[in-house]
């Protein structure tokens, strides 16, 4: 610990790290970083490939395909961000509040909770967002509830091996109730696993929310999303690879980023290889 | 049994502290339950030091945590308990919650498994304050701070901030105590607290103990296996065997006469260096006597 960085340990968590930075920059500064508006047509210029102007090309309607990548990337963090939050927060407290009461609670709880489990994830979110409505906000609602039943099992499990620590038995002796031993003594002991899992959601949600799209239930044209472009190039694969290249190679260096940055975590969080 | 005074200083019109009558603990197995306590009665007066002294599994703990009432949800509970007149065992859970760590507070073995890993000392020592009397943060802080250095923890202010596994294991203990000392509890039950400590730090621990008796006159109800512990640290002492209180009295006359067989053994089991050769008595020789 003295000798400063430990670079082996930390090389995942700055590559993901990187990746995930460049990402989210681009997310956030999508109107200074990106050359045109997404949305401005030139039909001079429609399917034209990468040239001095428009580096990765236009597409069929003559829209900057680098400029709409990267407003894509806005909508890409902005449902992950919001359908991960409600998947941990919601999956947290059904998994903490099973595991500590247990008995009826938790028997409850997790069935409901395995009977969401067991519908494959997009399936899921397409029957959630048929019956929510197609807009951005409910696609972001549908990707959480995915994510609760994964969430929920992964703070039971962390809270019950916390539970048989005597330190929770110490916070009932100086007179704490229930809920305040749940979220002062128990959740900054399982937050660290919590977070690990919230990373690779996030990787998880980017490209659930982008098979919405490409389904046509997420983000509705004009505006971009991955999942539109890429659906959208589909038909142009061979006059113009550029519209599907694009959207493709940013969710999958999207993807990597937060998958590198999730193992990254746990390997730092991980216990059994401290120094 | 007129050789040595037996005679335990009675104040009249004064209430206990601490009074257990006839409690029974038990704990249902398949078919039949097992009964761990068995009618015991004792009392803690205000200032004073009581051991309670066993081997394990003679119910001492349990003793102890029914005072809390902390026992598992399980288990049948019979008798009466009060702390300072009030009846514990007819309270609801609050108030039964509100009582806990603040006129009751309680003191584990194991002080390194009892702090919280994930927060800083000041944090926790600060934990009952905040709990029971709504002090701001703030003050609960300095408070806390007072605490680690009235229970002998030097730096408090730097010791504060930092985390259980940057103490040693005697400082955790104080840390420990501090946090039940924190809105001076009328009892104190301290459950084999020196137990996990070294000799030279179980020393200190006692002393400060027996300060904090002194300077705050709380009561401190002691239990541990360790004789030596009790010699040094007891006003009155009981004598636990199979769930049952065999015998009490004061230290000097448990040392001295003791009146039941299984005190004169736990007596004679004790190590001494002035019989080197002295060979602890087995189980059977108990049989004979």
């Amino acid at each position: 610990m003295t000798a400063g960085l430990n670079w082996p340990r930390y090389r995942l968590v700055f590559l993901g790290g990187a990746l995930v930075t460049l990402v989210l920059l681009a997310a956030i500064f999508a109107n200074w970083v990106a050359p045109y508006s997404p949305l401005d047509l030139d039909v001079v210029q429609m399917l034209q490939g990468p040239s001095h102007d428009h580096w990765l090309g236009t597409d069929e309607l003559g829209r900057d395909v680098l400029s709409r990548a990267i407003f894509a990337a806005r909508v890409s963090m902005e449902v992950a961000f919001v359908a991960v939050s409600v998947g941990l927060v919601g999956g947290t407290l059904v998994g903490l509040v099973a595991a500590y009461f247990g008995g009826w609670a938790d028997l409850v709880l997790m069935r409901a909770m395995e009977v969401l489990f067991s519908f494959p994830a997009i399936l899921l979110a397409v029957v959630l967002m048929a019956s929510l409505g197609t807009n951005v906000l409910n696609a972001m609602i549908a990707i959480g509830i995915v994510f609760i039943p994964g969430f929920s099992r992964l703070a039971r499990a962390s809270t019950q091996a916390v539970l048989r620590q005597s330190y929770v038995e110490a916070a009932r002796t100086i007179g704490m109730s229930d809920a305040r031993i749940i979220f002062r003594e128990i959740l900054p002991n399982i937050v660290s696993t919590l977070i690990v899992e919230a990373a690779v959601a996030f990787a998880y949600a980017v490209l659930l929310e982008s098979a919405l799209s490409f389904l046509g239930l997420g983000a509705q044209p004009p505006d971009p999303s991955w999942g539109n472009m890429l659906n959208t190039g589909r038909g142009f694969l061979a006059q113009a690879p550029w519209l599907s290249l694009v959207p493709g190679m940013a969710m999958f260096l999207c993807v990597l980023g937060f998958n590198l940055l999730g193992d990254g975590l746990r390997d730092i969080f991980d216990p059994h290889l401290r120094d | 049994m007129t050789d040595v005074s037996d005679a335990r200083p009675h104040r009249a019109g004064e209430t206990p502290t601490l009074a257990i009558r006839d409690l029974v603990v038990e704990f249902p197995k398949r078919h039949e339950s097992v009964r761990v306590v068995d009618r015991i009665s004792l009392d803690v007066w205000p200032c004073e030091i009581v051991g309670i002294i066993g081997e394990s599994g003679s119910g001492k703990t349990v003793t102890a945590l029914s005072a809390l009432r902390m026992l598992p949800k399980r288990s049948r509970i019979f008798g009466s308990i009060a702390l300072g007149g009030r009846p514990l065992l007819d309270l609801d859970d609050r108030s039964m919650r509100q009582l806990r760590g603040d006129r009751l507070a309680f003191i584990p073995q194991d002080a390194m498994r009892a702090l919280n890993p994930t927060l800083r000392v000041g944090m926790q020592v600060g934990e009952p304050l905040t709990l029971h009397k709504h002090t701001p943060w703030r003050r609960a802080l300095d408070k806390a701070t007072d605490l680690l250095g009235s229970v002998g923890i030097r730096e408090p202010q730097t010791r504060m901030r930092q985390y259980p596994h940057e103490f040693s294991g005697g400082m955790q203990q104080r840390a420990m105590i501090a946090m039940g000392l924190a809105l001076e509890p009328e009892l104190l039950i301290a459950d084999e607290p020196t137990t996990a400590l070294d000799v030279t730090v179980q020393a200190q621990v006692l002393r400060l103990l027996k300060a904090i008796r002194d300077d705050k006159n709380t009561a401190i109800l002691f239990i541990t296996h360790d004789l030596g512990v009790v010699a040094e640290l007891c006003d009155w002492v009981y004598v636990m065997h199979r769930g049952r209180i065999v015998e009490d009295g004061s230290i000097r006359r448990i040392f001295t006469a003791p009146r039941d067989d299984y005190t004169r053994m736990l007596l004679a089991a004790t190590p001494s260096l002035s019989h080197a050769a002295n060979v602890p008595p087995s189980l059977a020789a108990e049989v004979h006597t």
